[in-house]
């Protein structure tokens, strides 16, 4: 099922998904091109420094230094600070917490860490906490292993998927866009975690919607522990990954010649992309390694603007087109009549009002 | 987005260059203002990493955090910065002004200037904001004790973004956003969020086109980013290796960190000239104004030794707050399109203003239906442009703010054009024969609008120790 999405990287291994990856999935749904590339496993930082529109997503190796810190500081001792802050916040009041750390990533062992989280959780009773445990879940017909911080098993029998950020939460407050990319990777493991709990025969509901994110606290390192509702991006996950089935008729409806080996020529390579439809939002700067040169490719229409340009351009689809209704140059189409109006009044208030 | 800035950025991508959305200049620029660039530690809760700050174009001031995870290091930042910003506060605060309070019964002093902060971007707000919070708290003696300087900078920052959040305040005002609200440029607001690229659009160096120069500007090996984030490149192979021993070399980290904030130093100050071509619009000194007060009241507060910014407000504070806000945002949209015909076009977009032509005129219309008299002029006029008013509703034109329109009737005898009765009140003096030129004239183009000036009271509001039980009742002394 999966040969057709294979055959796209040419030689290559296939790039492992992680809950970032299938979290920018929800955030420009209606782009196939990134669908398909990410569904096929396809390098994109790599394909874009290849074919010459290198992206901007460097790490700086003092935020990872950090929230490696503060990860290895909440775990110290089999969690013990950690215990102490999810006590307060789950209400896990037994004292002995059982602690199983499934061991180190590593890419070979795979297969047996999703096998014993499967035991544990098959097996658990009372309260625990399960580190670097391994989760499966189904994307476009593909197996992808995921790896949550952290599981943590309340009394009440209730699952609880804990995420640690190193982002600070001060007076209660923390950056929007961090929390809600942190409340998607959260959907993503309370998901599979749900898959897995049916596939064992439990009741999938076990598994709260309500994911604990660890944060330091204030300007310190003191870590803080809430709740976060992830009901909304859960629905819109599992939305998102249901329409991902598709992802296999599409690579397979391609051409032949269409291949992403990177041994191949610039020029091959850009050929390929533009048989698979891109959808260039603003947003995908902040979020796509493609998205340099799907602007590139954009350039022209209202899209790359930006949607609320787009919008209020009246959905006409290139500026030319835009500009040529404003100027009256251009019969509108019926759907096009009301927007033709409107820009025509704005193009003649614009001049008015400049030319006073 | 209205779609008469949507079709700016359209215009401005088609002929490659920045179109105005904005024919005059709707914030205060200051004859001496503050430019303060900060630069933050990646990963680290708002830790300080450098800024180059001042008030002199040629000479700024670079303050660089030998080792920004140190704590002592940061609050020796914080006192330099203190150093610079809190001299130049206090310089308002020479010569005050009577302002009469209580129609002429009082009056209150007011500074005859305030300061004004700029920063690149809404990061840098952000970033000023919370460095505020971990500063105005700290006590100057004690076990932890912090240089002087360090609480009163914080309660200044905390002033001055929480003034940020005023709309049509200028107290401290971000290059970005200035810059935005007054050209469209041919690219999106996200790409527009970097001060480079948005002055690639604005004024491209010689030679090059925009696309070229904000394809440079985007690349930040060629273009250090305006903060408060680094460049991951700069920290992994320029900081880290710097930081990396125990005593890092300060001068070498002098060097690097002045080279990353240097361009944007210029990038800031043309960005000023740029908006001072603009003329300032007519309602920004009363805004001003405004502003002067609100520092004068705060300088007071703190000259009287007051409190620290409280961490959270109080319910009643907040909604006292909130409403502030909320009428500060209803008067400053007014006061723009009043001000700005270019502002004023979207209204007439929308069908809330019309440009209209008079071609009836009675100017000593008396209404004596009531107790006394009263000069109650009428005047028709003739608009092509939508008009979507019914009768009884009361227009405004910025031509005669005081004056009300009231509409009688609305007709439209062919399509396209519409005719529209109205009565006169207000605004032309108090005897029964109106003011010269306080009624428009046959032949007379007016703009007419929905949108008033008019002041609205707010929501009246309990005492804090009155906050009731829905809102976690009064609150208990912390």
């Amino acid at each position: 099922m999966t040969v057709a999405l294979d055959r796209l990287r040419g030689g290559a291994p296939a790039k492992r998904h992680n809950a970032r990856t299938i979290a920018a999935l929800t955030a420009n749904p209606g782009c196939t091109r990134r669908a398909v590339l990410d569904a096929a496993g396809v390098d994109k930082p790599r394909l874009a420094q290849h074919i010459g529109f290198p992206g901007n997503f460097g790490q700086s190796r003092f935020a990872l230094a950090r929230g490696n810190g503060f990860e290895a500081m909440l775990k110290a001792d089999n969690c013990a600070l950690l215990l102490s802050v999810l006590r307060d916040v789950l209400g896990l009041d037994t004292p002995e917490v059982s602690y199983d750390d499934l061991g180190e990533d590593a890419d070979d062992t795979l297969g047996a860490r999703h096998g014993r989280t499967r035991d544990l959780l098959a097996a658990a009773a009372g309260a625990a906490l399960i580190d670097h445990p391994l989760l499966t879940l189904d994307v476009a017909g593909r197996q992808v292993f995921l790896e949550p911080d952290l599981i943590a098993f309340q009394v009440a029998g209730r699952l609880h998927v804990v995420e640690i950020k190193s982002f600070a939460v001060v007076d209660g407050q923390a950056d929007s866009a961090k929390v809600s990319a942190a409340a998607v990777q959260a959907a993503v493991y309370v998901l599979a975690l749900r898959r897995l709990l049916a596939d064992l025969g439990h009741d999938p509901a076990l598994v709260s919607h309500d994911a604990v994110l660890v944060c330091p606290q204030n300007f310190s390192l003191q870590p803080t522990a809430v709740l976060v509702d992830v009901r909304k991006q859960l629905s819109t996950l599992t939305r998102q990954l249901t329409r991902l089935a598709s992802v296999t008729d599409v690579a397979e409806a391609l051409p032949a010649g269409v291949s992403f080996d990177l041994s191949l020529p610039p020029a091959d390579l850009i050929a390929s992309l533009r048989h698979i439809e891109a959808r260039y939002a603003p947003e995908c700067l902040s979020a796509c390694e493609l998205a340099v040169h799907c602007r590139h490719e954009a350039a022209g229409t209202t899209a790359a603007l930006g949607r609320p340009v787009r919008d209020a351009l009246g959905g006409v689809d290139t500026v030319a087109e835009a500009l040529a209704l404003a100027a009256g140059a251009r019969p509108p189409t019926e759907e096009q009549a009301e927007a033709a109006a409107l820009l025509q009044a704005a193009a003649r208030l614009r001049a008015e009002v400049l030319a006073s | 987005m209205s779609t008469l800035t949507a079709l700016a950025r359209a215009q401005a991508f088609a002929e490659g260059r920045a179109q105005p959305i904005a024919t005059v200049r709707h914030l205060h620029l200051h004859d001496r203002p503050f430019v303060l660039i900060p630069y933050a530690m990646a990963g680290e809760a708002n830790a300080p990493l450098a800024a180059l700050a001042g008030t002199d174009r040629k000479d700024p001031q670079l303050l660089v955090v030998a080792q920004p995870r140190n704590r002592d290091d940061r609050f020796a930042f914080a006192a330099d910065l203190a150093g610079l910003l809190v001299p130049y506060v206090d310089s308002f605060t020479a010569v005050a002004e009577a302002v009469p309070v209580d129609r002429g019964r009082d009056v209150r002093y007011r500074y005859v200037d305030a300061p004004q902060v700029w920063v690149p971007t809404t990061g840098g707000v952000d970033f000023l904001r919370l460095f505020g919070r971990s500063t105005r708290f700290r006590s100057t003696d004690g076990e932890y004790a912090v240089p002087a300087g360090v609480p009163l900078l914080g309660r200044w920052l905390t002033f001055f973004a929480n003034s940020a959040e005023v709309p049509g305040s200028s107290l401290l005002l971000n290059a970005v956003q200035a810059l935005s609200s007054h050209w469209a440029t041919g690219q999106s607001s996200a790409e527009d969020a970097q001060l480079a690229a948005l002055m690639a659009w604005l004024s491209p160096p010689p030679g090059r086109t925009v696309f070229e120069a904000a394809a440079a500007a985007e690349d930040p090996s060629v273009t250090p980013p305006a903060g408060p984030a680094t460049d991951p490149g700069f920290d992994n192979h320029v900081l880290a290796p710097l930081l990396s021993v125990a005593e890092p070399d300060v001068a070498q980290l002098t060097e690097v960190l002045r080279a990353q904030l240097t361009p944007t130093w210029r990038l800031m100050w043309e960005a000023l000239d740029l908006l001072r071509t603009l003329p300032p619009g007519a309602r920004v000194p009363s805004r001003w104004d405004g502003d002067r007060d609100a520092f004068s009241a705060f300088a007071q507060h703190v000259a009287e030794g007051g409190p620290p910014q409280p961490r959270r407000d109080g319910a009643v504070a907040a909604a006292a707050r909130l409403s502030r806000l909320e009428a500060a945002a209803a008067r400053y949209a007014v006061q723009r399109a009043f001000d700005d015909p270019l502002v004023m076009a979207e209204h007439r977009l929308t069908g809330a203003a019309f440009a209209a032509d008079v071609t009836l005129a009675k100017a000593d219309r008396i209404d004596d239906s009531g107790k006394r008299p009263v000069l109650r002029p009428r005047i028709m006029v003739v608009t092509s442009e939508p008009v979507r008013v019914e009768p009884g509703a009361a227009l405004f034109s910025p031509a005669r703010p005081g004056q009300k329109a009231t509409v009688i009737s609305v007709t439209s005898e062919e399509p396209g054009k519409s005719t529209v009765l109205l009565e006169l009140s207000g605004g032309m003096g108090r005897k029964l024969v109106a003011e010269p030129g306080s009624v428009p004239e046959v032949g007379e183009r007016i703009l007419l609008t929905t949108l008033s000036e008019a002041y609205r009271p707010g929501g009246a509001l309990p005492e804090p120790d009155q906050t009731p039980w829905t809102h976690g009742g009064p609150p208990s002394a912390e």
